[in-house]
């Protein structure tokens, strides 16, 4: 149980894939100007993720270490390109949004840094477990940049949400207002560049508070927000 | 030793490659239909943009010639589809090319009738700069209908540019390339169409029939 937690406070933030290893960013930078797109490269890799994680660790006793990494490399590949076959027949417009980005998540450093550091010594569940939570992150964070680069880019949210969940998502697409012509920094990949660098800085504000309240835990027992230093 | 460790590492790796290959060929063929189908969709729904459904009666996707010229841009084997009502010639509808863009091709597909108007031109694929030159795309601008039910007088045709370069076409505020390759390349798709149109009808059909 205490195993589970552990995977679950590190996966979503503690070593965030994005945020604290810094992997992947390729993707993460290219694809992220609207929720849409982060979205399906988020879902995408959480597949591939935990997909890899699992099947890594079933094999991780029939692997000799010395050609561990073309296996694991082998199982990544076939996952992708499983996921990349399905998206094509069921998500055809968000598929040729994405494009390249999919074959891309080969690449991402994050998921074989998942099945060497993790699932090649843990087992099946555990393993299934790290791949979710890890793909959170990751999804979370693609989520967040997306929106905020859409917002700040374009002044809507959801744009497109119907190439990734069909024609009645189209609802969900919100206006919070318009321009004449678009803040291009936002949408194009220097804003993403900004945009990750003030989502790192602000998790080190916080991760700074949640410490600077566990030094002086009895000011930390005054009010209710005193939840927040259980998290930690 | 060290060879039957290799060999034993070697069979375990080919054991794997065998295993993930049979796996994505399994998904492929389970997909490969419906892959298809949406990629038939794709065609069908482009088409019914740049030609609306009503002006013909053929399998508009099912009967096409290909095409190598420079007009419709620097690559061989443009696809040029032919409507047709009742037998009667109705429309071409061009694929092609523009390498003039600001980062890329950009792929056109432009909707010719027999009088020489334009139906409807739609950019189909592009790397313009998002924000600036993707207006070209119907998603983000109608400035693509502009081209709607205009025809090109001769090849010296001048009102077929973009405002700056004394034209017809607007182009957009920080973005002059995009447009004026657009113009450019549908003028040319507009010609080769004018001058080529009975004898593209007549040429043998090179898009093969499905069976239903």
């Amino acid at each position: 149980m205490s195993e589970l937690k552990t995977l679950y406070k590190e996966g979503l933030w503690g070593n965030n894939p994005a945020l604290v290893q810094l992997l992947g960013l390729c993707p993460l930078l290219a694809v992220t100007s609207t929720i849409t797109n982060a979205l399906g490269l988020g879902l995408a890799t959480l597949l591939v993720l935990v997909g890899s994680n699992i099947t890594v660790s079933i094999v991780r006793n029939w692997v000799p270490k010395d050609i561990r990494i073309p296996v694991f490399v082998m199982i990544i590949a076939g996952f992708v390109t499983i996921v990349q076959l399905l998206m094509n027949a069921y998500t055809f417009g968000l598929y040729q949004s994405l494009g390249i980005f999919i074959p891309l998540i080969v690449t991402n450093c994050a998921i074989i840094g998942r099945a060497e550091a993790y699932a090649s010594k843990n087992p099946v569940h555990l393993s299934a477990f790290d791949g979710l939570m890890m793909g959170l992150g990751f999804m979370l964070v693609l989520v967040v940049l997306g929106a905020m680069r859409e917002l700040i880019g374009q002044g809507t949210l959801f744009d497109g949400a119907d190439l990734l969940l069909g024609p009645w998502a189209s609802v969900l697409r919100i206006e919070v207002f318009s321009f004449d012509s678009q803040f291009l920094l936002a949408i194009l990949p220097p804003g993403a560049f900004l945009g990750l660098g003030l989502l790192i800085a602000a998790k080190n504000v916080i991760d700074a508070q949640i410490k600077s309240k566990q030094v002086t835990p009895p000011e930390a027992e005054k009010g209710p927000r005193a939840r927040v230093t259980s998290l930690t | 030793m060290i060879i039957s460790s290799m060999v034993k590492n070697g069979a375990i790796l080919c054991g794997f490659a065998l295993l993930t290959t049979g796996l994505v060929a399994t998904i492929n063929s389970l997909t490969a239909d419906k892959i298809a189908e949406q990629e038939q969709l794709q065609l069908t729904n482009q088409l019914q943009e740049v030609l609306p459904h009503s002006k013909y009666t053929n399998e508009l996707s099912q009967d096409c010639v290909i095409i190598s010229d420079p007009l419709l841009g620097p690559y061989d084997n443009q696809v040029i589809y032919r409507a047709r009502k009742d037998d009667e010639p109705v429309a071409l509808v061009i694929r092609h090319v523009t390498p003039s863009g600001y980062s890329g091709d950009i792929n056109l597909l432009s909707a010719v009738y027999r009088d020489g108007s334009v139906a409807g031109v739609r950019v189909t694929k592009h790397e313009e700069t998002p924000g600036l030159g993707d207006k070209v795309e119907i998603k983000k601008s109608d400035w693509i209908t502009s081209f709607n039910s205009k025809t090109v007088q001769s090849e010296s045709d001048a009102r077929w540019a973009v405002k700056k370069d004394g034209g017809q076409f607007d182009q957009f505020t920080g973005a002059t390339i995009t447009p004026r390759a657009v113009v450019g390349s549908v003028k040319n798709a507009v010609v080769y169409a004018q001058s080529n149109f009975d004898d593209l009808f007549a040429a043998a059909n090179a898009c093969p029939e499905v069976t239903p």
